[in-house]
């Protein structure tokens, strides 16, 4: 389950009264830029490694990712986006949903280094959903996972390689996070469920 | 019309083209527009309706259709069930209504029908629990195939990146046996909703009734009309379905309205030519305009597919499909 979109109420000005910012833009640029330097150490340098952006904020953050990893090391990482809304298990709980974009870079992902990457982890059936949808597409090498936020309360044996933060929260409790690419600024909030 | 599985709107069947607000059709075609991604990889198959069931109900003869809902349902992994009129306990006597509770039995949670009578579909919607999809129903609508045709449309005339597009502005002549053409009635409905200019081209006797009602224009005077064209759609003379005679010989008829490569260069240089199929070559629609670089006809089929793997997703994949 991904950040809760904002509500309209929340959106203007600077302010989002009633919810508390646990990460900056600031912040947000040093954690990404240390889970690229991260993902460089695991990967030696980045070989043959693929990021993947789950939708929607997981793709502004792959492709963040990649931009960074292009400006330390000077090579370039493929990045996509991998919807994973046919391969969810609760599709059948809410109304059909309007697909994403899947756009996996030419060089596919055969005997690569997939990284996912999304916003926040939260029960991992996302990232249940998208480890089944990556199988339908090929056969990586490896599979790891950067988040943004990990916020606990796992209901499935998954874990992420990379987080920006790790964030304990209550269960009720929501964290929206806001990126420049799709909500006009960078801010990760925390806040009550039923505002 | 109850439920609300497509996020956009209300539908649990599919019936009408004139059902579908602009949104909803565009929903149709974005998602079907992600699917086609599915059909180039090597496992064209997807996990999302598992475990349902799929029924093609096909009263009347069918290749193309059947076997394209047969595909789409496949590809979502929902079991097929193909039930034809033909050998079955409708040549025994059996009436719809009866068939579609033996079918409902079985559990089919969306029954796809195809029957000579028009509004079959309406009245097997008021029987049934699961969703129906309308594959055509006499001379009424085939909704589907109108849908796949704005695709094809939007693929082939729209801007690189069409989601979110309708057709505004489209020019489409749609030309021939308009009067028994339950796909020339959808795709006016359709795309008249799309924002696309259509034009109806037939003879005076193959022009429907009243349709000066309908959201499109009306002419008999085909090269006139090609040359302002940005799709000609062609259609079959469907003589099975003619009780009279509407016209002196296929001869004339093929003189006068059918698409040559003659009338083909009146087109301009971008336009698209397209069939429902099945086609009558050398009638509505000469060999070597059908296997033209112009004509959409093979894509038509394979956009088929995905398209009807949208609709089935779009009806069945979401919370009131299992309410």
């Amino acid at each position: 389950m991904c950040a809760m979109r904002p509500e309209p109420g929340h959106e203007q000005g600077a302010g989002h009264p009633g919810w508390k910012a646990v990460l900056t833009p600031e912040e947000i640029r040093r954690a990404l830029s240390r889970v690229a330097h991260e993902i460089l150490e695991r990967t030696h340098g980045g070989e043959g490694i693929v990021l993947l952006g789950i939708p929607t904020r997981g793709v502004p953050l792959a492709r963040r990712l990649a931009a960074r990893i292009a400006e330390f090391e000077g090579t370039s990482a493929p990045y996509g986006s991998l919807d994973v809304t046919m391969h969810r298990d609760d599709l059948r709980l809410r109304p059909a949903r309007a697909l994403q974009r899947t756009e996996v870079p030419s060089g596919g992902v055969d005997g690569k280094t997939v990284v996912l990457v999304d916003d926040v982890l939260f029960s991992g059936r996302t990232i249940r959903a998208a480890l089944d949808a990556l199988n339908d597409l090929g056969r990586p090498r490896a599979v790891q996972l950067a988040v943004l936020v990990d916020r606990g309360h796992r209901e499935l044996p998954i874990r992420a390689d990379y987080v920006g933060k790790n964030l304990p929260t209550a269960y009720r409790e929501v964290v929206r996070v806001l990126l420049e690419e799709t909500d006009g600024e960078d801010s990760v909030l925390l806040g009550e469920r039923d505002r | 019309m109850t439920g609300s599985p497509m996020p956009a709107g209300r539908h649990r069947h599919l019936i009408s083209a004139a059902d579908l607000s602009r949104d909803e059709a565009v929903l149709i075609l974005d998602t079907a527009a992600e699917l086609a991604s599915v059909a180039g990889r090597p496992i064209r198959k997807l996990p999302t309706l598992r475990g349902m069931t799929v029924v093609n109900l096909f009263f009347e003869d069918s290749t193309r259709t059947r076997t394209s809902f047969e595909a789409a349902a496949k590809r979502l992994s929902a079991d097929v069930i193909n039930f034809s009129a033909r050998g079955s306990s409708v040549a025994k006597g059996e009436s719809l209504k009866d068939t579609a509770l033996t079918l409902e039995a079985m559990g089919a949670d969306a029954v796809v029908v195809r029957h000579s009578a028009s509004g079959a579909a309406h009245r097997l919607a008021g029987w049934v629990t699961g969703s129906v999809v309308n594959a055509g129903d006499g001379t009424h609508e085939h909704p589907t195939q109108a849908l796949l045709d704005a695709f094809t449309m939007r693929q082939r005339l729209g801007a690189p990146d069409q989601r979110g597009g309708g057709l505004d502005g489209v020019r489409v002549t749609i030309v021939g046996d308009v009067l028994h053409s339950r796909v020339a009635r959808s795709n006016v409905l359709l795309l008249a909703t799309l924002g696309a200019e259509v034009t109806l081209v037939a003879p005076p006797t193959l022009m429907p009734y009243a349709v000066e009602t309908w959201p499109c224009k009306a002419s008999y005077d085909f090269d006139a009309e090609l040359r302002k064209s940005d799709v000609v759609m062609m259609l079959r003379v469907q003589q099975e379905r003619m009780t009279a005679a509407y016209f002196p010989s296929i001869r004339e008829y093929s003189r006068r309205y059918g698409l040559d490569a003659g009338r083909m260069a009146l087109l301009p240089e971008h336009a698209i030519v397209m069939h429902p199929g099945p086609m009558n070559r050398g009638v509505e629609i000469a060999a070597e305009v059908a296997d033209s670089p112009r004509s959409t006809i093979v894509a038509q089929v394979s956009n088929g597919v995905i398209v009807r793997m949208a609709v089935l997703y779009l009806l069945l994949g979401g919370a009131a499909a299992a309410a």
